[in-house]
């Protein structure tokens, strides 16, 4: 084991901060710190959190995360924010919403760097180096859009989608897609009016997607009052019991694996077929490309030739 | 391919209510291509240097108006020293007499901006300071 999973493991905080930095720049330490912490997450418990902006998600991380470390479990979080296409900088504000008095909580922001889908590349490192830290819980809050961050089905066991009351937004989640990526559903702000009005819009909608989705729990929660964050916890903390639920979540876990492996595939897979060819090669292909000389899928093949044949 | 970001966090310890200079900078060193985590105000010394540590951060900025900087900032200094976080840069903002800012340099604030400061020449200072890792 290398000395840095050894320091994350015994609960060295500043180690995981800077092996998520690792992870997050790409770092060639990345992947044997990565293999090290593996064998430990398993036990770790993923819920996500996805909603439009301003919904209230990371007021509601931030009381989830305080009363899961009440209750002794050690807690990681993962909020993330939109890199700036320009400049490629990003403002983080979720911790603005997060107070962190518990040693039991890491709190990490994240920048989606280009990732499209709501969340960010190193996210699954991420989270595998907060559960080989010993985090039983991490909690991920996907970026505000309100559309596209289906991706965080493929991280999380448990995925959260927080709207609140108002008028057309049970439409406009719908339009999203958001509604059925959704295991669980807070309506928060639920001391504005209509909140009522927004349950039974979501509950009927669900019923019309998808008979399985009518049983979807829906809870009400007043984040910033700490209002039904018990009965949302015990919605949470009820998933998973039931035969039924027990086997969709260990589907759930190997589509996950099957997602990860392609992913490092494909990552492996253009490194090495880029280092065969070697630089000229390569450019030259990108050149031809460029000027319509050839296209990208028979580009590929070419590059790819050398590789299957020996095989 | 390495793709290293600085990651900043700017703070507002103490209580004073004002952020607009903080976001200002904060919005400067985003179009610089940094990371920044920005927490709001009213944080303590203990609030920065747990978000200094979690967010793996290469600076700290604080940007101090009511004038407690003379007891915040070393406060600020020593818990990172005490969590190990040397290395990372601290720059403070604000209505700083220049005897305050002599100190607070001793101490080991790598600068002081005063009021007026254009971003650009503290993001170019940030820029050209930060250590390498
Ligand atoms: N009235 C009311 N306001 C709330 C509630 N929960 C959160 N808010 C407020 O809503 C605003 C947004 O809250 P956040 O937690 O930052 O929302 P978010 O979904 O994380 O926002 P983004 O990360 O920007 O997408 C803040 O001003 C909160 O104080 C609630 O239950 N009721
Ligand atoms: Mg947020």
């Amino acid at each position: 084991m290398t000395e840095l999973a050894q320091a994350i493991r015994s609960g060295d905080r500043r180690a995981l901060a800077r092996a998520i930095s690792l992870v997050e720049s790409n770092s060639p330490l990345a992947p044997a710190l990565l293999a090290d912490l593996w064998p430990f997450t398993a036990s770790a418990r993923v819920i996500g959190l996805t909603g439009a902006p301003g919904v209230g998600k990371s007021t509601l991380v931030d009381r989830l995360a305080r009363r899961y470390a009440e209750q002794g479990q050690r807690v990681g979080v993962l909020a993330i924010d939109p890199s700036s296409p320009f400049s490629g900088g990003a403002l983080l504000g979720d911790r603005i919403r997060m107070d962190d008095p518990d040693p039991r909580v890491f709190i990490r922001s994240l920048a989606t760097r280009g990732h499209l889908g709501g969340v960010n590349r190193a996210l699954g490192g991420a989270i595998a180096l907060m559960a080989g830290a010993g985090y039983g819980l991490v909690l991920v809050e996907t970026v505000g859009a309100g559309q596209s961050e289906v991706e965080i089905m493929s991280h999380a066991d448990l995925t959260v989608v927080v709207l609140m009351p108002g008028v057309g937004d049970d439409v406009q989640a719908n339009k999203a897609g958001i509604l059925e990526i959704g295991d669980l559903f807070v309506v928060n702000k639920a001391d504005l009016p209509g909140s009522d009005l927004t349950v039974r819009q979501i509950r009927s909608m669900l019923g019309l997607l998808d008979k399985r989705l009518a049983q979807v729990p829906i809870t009400k929660t007043v984040a910033t009052e700490g209002v039904g964050i018990d009965a949302l916890i015990q919605a949470l903390d009820g998933f998973g019991r039931s035969p039924e639920e027990l086997e969709r979540q260990a589907a759930r876990r190997r589509q996950q694996a099957d997602r990860r492996l392609r992913e490092a595939l494909a990552e492996l897979a253009v490194e090495e077929i880029r280092a065969g060819a070697g630089d000229d090669r390569w450019q030259e292909a990108i050149t031809r490309i460029a000027a319509r000389e050839t296209d990208p899928e028979r580009a590929a093949r070419a590059l790819l030739r050398p590789i299957t044949k020996e095989a | 391919m390495l793709q290293r970001k600085i990651r900043v966090l700017v703070a507002k310890p103490g209580l004073d209510g004002h952020d607009r200079g903080a976001k200002v900078v904060a919005r400067a060193y985003r179009d610089a291509g940094m990371e920044v985590i920005y927490t709001g105000l009213h944080q303590t010394p203990e609030q920065i240097v747990e978000a200094a540590l979690e967010e793996d951060v290469d600076v700290v900025g604080l940007s101090i108006l009511s004038g407690a900087h003379n007891t915040l900032v070393p406060k600020v200094l020593d818990r990172l020293r005490a969590e190990g976080l040397d290395d990372v840069m601290v720059v403070v903002g604000g209505i700083i007499p220049e005897e305050d800012a002599i100190h607070l340099r001793q101490l080991g604030v790598a600068a002081v901006f005063g009021p007026g400061t254009p971003t650009q020449e503290i993001v170019d200072f940030t820029l050209g300071h930060v250590r390498e890792r």
